[in-house]
């Protein structure tokens, strides 16, 4: 195994037998320019419509249609956009309970995932999931799930299962700091590494599980990719608010696992600006700490960037803004004017045939 | 007629499995290299190689989750737990992710998989190897639980099983791998969910399953000798449960024993004992009585665990007491 891999020289990826990436995948300006100005706005368009979802969503649990845990992803859009985007229709996702975004990402539905918080009949799951249990099969869309780290080893077996068959694709996994400290993380880890599963093991660092700091219940230190030497596992961080950066890091882990066949892992550092669920006073953190990150939101900094770039025009984003607006406003509307699961649901869904 | 032992009968399920359907796969600690902790699927990974027979690393909670992942990405994976008392490592995984995954997504996913577990005591394994937890999964509503008491039904059970679309976990009474039975020369299935009348009688209605039906016929024999006619029952599916045989066969015999050799309370029977009384109480010419093992942490000592594990004495002890025999 070589030393350190340079993949760019703004940009460090981890191998086996580096101790410490020294920076951080971040996008720069020629990296931008390598994109379309469709694509661009695509990105953004998504990330704009996890943020305006979201809102809605705190709207609607406020007001009594939505209930439950209500877990919102505002702030991490950069990082499932970005993350999302570089995957094809034969990747698998499985997530954690944080799930809105990454559904939307993924192109689910906007109508039934809405629908799906109401528990209307209408919903992906006809109302029998709830926010924090998402699924789409028909975009490979597995959940959804809500016992941190529980969907570790289910999507290890949608990989194994990719193995199996010899397809040509590969499953992403997302979970979060909060997760890390569970058995079932070092389990599936080893797992995948001493199978060689297409697996990319995808941290979403936002530094908090629940209303627990890393610094207050993880033994070494902030940053989670370099213990992976241990597993043999190539890793790499990236600027979780940087869209491009995430997008681009998922890539290059996406060529690599089918190339090496090997799993790969990704620290994407992100923040939620909100608190862990929507009844969270979030009395454990500084809001000077929210207000900090609050700089990187990806949702002003990215047009901005795009326009001072003059890759798009400060009308073109409020042309998209308008557009989301409506989308999410019809979503809410559809989703209160769906009819409720007929009761019979109760009994189905429970064995198949 | 061949008679064959039950891990001769899961053998030769495996292996058939294996060789229809590609898409069969099988996983667990040790089941390949070492043959399998009792020898089920010895001399498999040299015939299917090790993509298909795969030895996992001591990691229930991985390779259990893997199993239910590979099951949803459309394979049909037969995962075996060396104990299940190691299915509590694995809860998680078993209970909230096989049994609730289908319902959560609203019917949009299936998990057709087999989890193998030896499961009793009788073989000085002391408390954390001689367990039966397949009592506590059976009240998981999105998976099924069998258990088998002959080789006949560990074929036609295992064949099902490997065949179903859903989460079936499969106990092996531990005592009775060895255990030798006949079976017929055709192919034949048993279907899951439905009870065995293992013996006709008009005085009294015996349920039990797995090692305890092999103690059923010991007492069989001894109720016989003092004039008594049982009808014993054997259950072969803890979920779902064959209500209709055992109420077919107390409107028959008036009288209903549970027995069960896993600890007493809150155990299947207690469970079956309640839903006869609301379904089929008017039936029953006495109360319905109960006899299980003590409810102790299993014991090492050969004495001290004989005493605690259910026999057929135990049975018929309880059943004069009962009946005023």
């Amino acid at each position: 195994m070589t030393s350190k891999q340079k993949i760019e020289k703004n940009k460090s990826f981890h191998d086996n037998d580096s101790k410490k990436s020294t920076k951080t995948l971040n996008s720069s300006n020629s990296t931008t320019r390598s994109l379309g100005k469709n694509e661009h706005l695509e990105l953004f368009r998504k990330m704009y419509l996890i943020r305006q979802f979201e809102n809605a969503c705190g709207q609607n649990y406020a007001n009594g249609n939505i209930r439950g845990f209500l877990h919102l992803y505002s702030g991490q859009e950069a990082t499932g956009v970005g993350s999302l985007s570089s995957l094809k229709d034969s990747d698998y996702i499985v997530t954690h309970y944080r799930d809105h975004g990454h559904a939307l990402a993924r192109g689910i539905d906007v109508n039934r995932s809405m629908a799906e918080l109401f528990g209307k009949k209408t919903g992906l799951s006809k109302g029998k999931g709830g926010s924090m249990h998402l699924f789409d099969a028909s975009k490979k869309f597995m959940g959804g799930h809500a016992i941190v780290g529980g969907q570790l080893p289910l999507a290890a077996g949608l990989a194994l299962s990719q193995q199996y068959d010899k397809k040509d694709g590969i499953t992403i996994c997302f979970f979060g700091d909060g997760s890390t400290n569970q058995g079932i993380y070092h389990e599936t880890l080893n797992l995948a590494a001493v199978w060689n599963l297409p697996i990319l093991f995808f941290l979403e660092n936002n530094m908090y599980g629940m209303g627990s700091s890393i610094e207050r219940v993880r033994a070494g230190g902030l940053d989670f990719f370099p213990a992976m030497n241990t597993y043999e596992i190539p890793s790499m961080e990236v600027d979780g608010m940087d869209v491009l950066a995430v997008r681009e890091a998922t890539e290059i882990a996406r060529e690599k696992i089918l190339k090496e066949k090997k799993p790969f892992f990704i620290e994407s550092k992100t923040f939620r600006f909100v608190g862990h669920s929507y009844a969270d006073g979030q009395k454990y953190r500084n809001q000077d700490e929210v207000i900090k990150w609050e700089q990187k939101d990806p949702i002003i900094v990215y047009p901005n960037k795009l326009i001072d770039m003059k890759i798009t025009t400060n009308d073109e984003i409020n042309n998209i803004k308008t557009e989301v607006d409506n989308v999410i406003n019809d979503a809410v509307k559809f989703a209160n004017e769906s009819e409720e699961p007929s009761l019979n649901e109760i009994f189905t869904d429970i064995l198949a045939e | 007629m061949p008679e064959i032992t039950i891990r001769e009968a899961l053998k030769i399920a495996l292996n058939e499995a294996m060789e229809n359907d590609e898409k069969v796969f099988i996983m667990g600690e040790d089941i390949g290299e070492y043959g399998g902790a009792y020898a089920v699927t010895d001399g498999f990974l040299k015939k299917f190689g090790s993509r298909r027979i795969k030895d996992t690393p001591i990691s229930e909670q991985a390779f259990v989750g893997a199993g239910i992942g590979a099951a949803v990405g459309g394979l049909r994976p037969v995962i075996e737990l060396m104990s299940i008392s190691f299915s509590l490592v694995a809860f998680d995984q078993i209970v909230n992710m096989a049994g609730n995954i289908r319902y959560m997504s609203g019917g949009q996913i299936s998990v057709p998989m087999v989890i193998r577990a030896p499961t009793g005591a009788g073989v000085q394994l002391a408390a954390t190897h001689s367990q039966s937890f397949e009592t506590w999964l059976a009240e998981v509503p999105g998976i099924k639980v069998v258990c088998p008491s002959n080789s006949y039904d560990a074929l036609g059970l295992m064949r099902s099983a490997i065949k179903d679309n859903n989460p079936v976990i499969f106990a092996e009474p531990a005592l009775l791998y060895g255990s030798k039975s006949n079976i017929p020369n055709e192919y034949f299935e048993v279907n899951l969910g439905d009870a065995n009348v293992m013996k006709e009688g008009d005085d009294i209605t015996i349920v039990s399953y797995g090692y305890g039906s092999k103690v059923l016929s010991d007492s069989a024999k001894k109720l016989e000798s003092i004039g008594i006619k049982p009808e014993l029952i054997d259950l072969r599916s803890l979920n779902p449960i064959d209500y209709q045989t055992i109420i077919h066969s107390i409107q028959k015999t008036n009288r209903l024993v549970l027995v069960d050799t896993a600890r007493k309370t809150g155990g299947i029977m207690a469970e079956i004992s309640a839903n006869i009384n609301e379904k089929a109480g008017e039936w029953l010419d006495g109360p319905i009585v109960r006899v299980g093992s003590k409810d102790v942490p299993w014991p090492y000592n050969k004495n001290l665990e004989q005493e605690v594990l259910t026999d057929s004495n135990n049975i018929l002890d309880t059943i004069k007491v009962s009946y005023g025999i």
